[in-house]
């Protein structure tokens, strides 16, 4: 047990990242977008169990949450929103695709040529800078001659993942978390504004009765209540 | 531990069938899948750099870029949702003129 114990997060490693390279090629190569849809939340699933893996805790939980919770969720929606017909006999890639294929070729090349084996080799890794944050306390000193003076002590307090990412978030990176919510509320806006139909004068044919019966009885009650 | 390298070659590889992604399919919404696919494979290259350092900034990086990349699922959904509405496609190579 002893001797296999280093080796684990090799084999977790490989397996998890090789589910996610099929899984990956899967998604473009599916015709039927639900399935792309599916595979690529098993991407994300894989990609999360690689960030657990190297001492990423809470992006791992936040991958899972927003990517395969929230994302993924909205993909499927629109999938099944627009539901287009997808004849066996169409054409799945466009007419691009030997320039694709000699981009994809020279940006691959590109990488494996950076990535030289051991570029960026250091074994011995201190993954407790991934748990710590510092903090400054003030200190009673008391002199050898009686005087007391206080002088400030930086110390590293260890603690989870989550806690050391909350400190360092919302004490370094505070100006840049509150551009993302304001990135976040014009994100939202500009989906809706986008996305919002306006009704044509001629679509009255088209909608179904019972909506206009609705529409009539509320525009009724609300003169009755104003009246 | 897996070395660094491993994972660097990993996300290389991830962001290569992204790209090819991109380039190859002609459904929209497998388009914007695949963009989703490179800014994973981008995560990848920061958590693991955070790791081998020893610092947090990769991984808080790596938190603003899913906020991004939640937002750019949002509008890029309702671009397609209404493209299809106006031309009744959510093909690349037949939405190529964006003037409704």
């Amino acid at each position: 047990m002893e001797a296999v114990m280093p080796h684990i997060p090799f084999v977790i490693f490989f397996i998890v990242g090789t589910i996610a390279i099929a899984s990956s090629l899967l998604v473009v190569a599916m015709r039927n977008p639900v399935h792309s849809a599916l595979f690529l939340l098993l991407t994300f699933l894989c990609v999360a169990i690689l960030f657990v893996l190297v001492g990423g805790e809470f992006v791992g939980a936040v991958q899972i949450l927003v990517y395969a919770g929230g994302i993924m969720v909205l993909f499927l929606f629109v999938v099944m929103l627009i539901n287009v017909r997808h004849l066996p006999d169409e054409k799945m890639f466009s007419a691009y695709w030997m320039g694709a294929i000699g981009v994809g070729l020279g940006v691959f090349i590109l990488f494996v040529s950076l990535v030289r084996p051991g570029a960026y080799r250091d074994p011995v890794v201190n993954a407790k800078g991934l748990r710590s944050y510092q903090t400054s306390v003030r200190k009673k000193v008391v002199a050898a001659d009686g005087t007391v003076t206080r002088k400030r002590v930086r110390r590293t307090r260890t603690v989870g993942n989550s806690e050391a990412i909350g400190m360092q978030l919302y004490r370094d990176y505070l100006v840049p978390f509150e551009v993302a919510s304001v990135f976040l509320l014009v994100a939202m806006i500009g989906a809706i504004v986008i996305g919002k139909r306006e009704l044509e004068v001629d679509e009255e044919e088209i909608t179904p009765a019972f909506i206009l019966e609705r529409a009539a009885e509320e525009k009724r009650v609300k003169e009755l209540s104003g009246a | 531990m897996p070395d660094i390298n491993a994972f660097l070659m990993l996300s290389g590889t991830m962001f290569t069938i992204g790209l090819m992604g991109v380039i190859l399919r002609r459904n929209m919404i497998t388009v914007l899948m695949c963009i989703e696919l490179m800014l994973n494979a981008v995560n990848i290259n920061l958590v693991a750099f955070s790791y081998r350092f020893a610092s947090l900034e990769g991984q808080i990086f790596a938190i603003f870029v899913i906020t991004v990349a939640a937002g750019e699922a949002a509008v890029g959904l309702a671009i397609i949702i209404q493209l299809y509405r106006l031309k009744n496609t959510i093909n690349v190579d037949e939405a190529h003129e964006l003037n409704g």
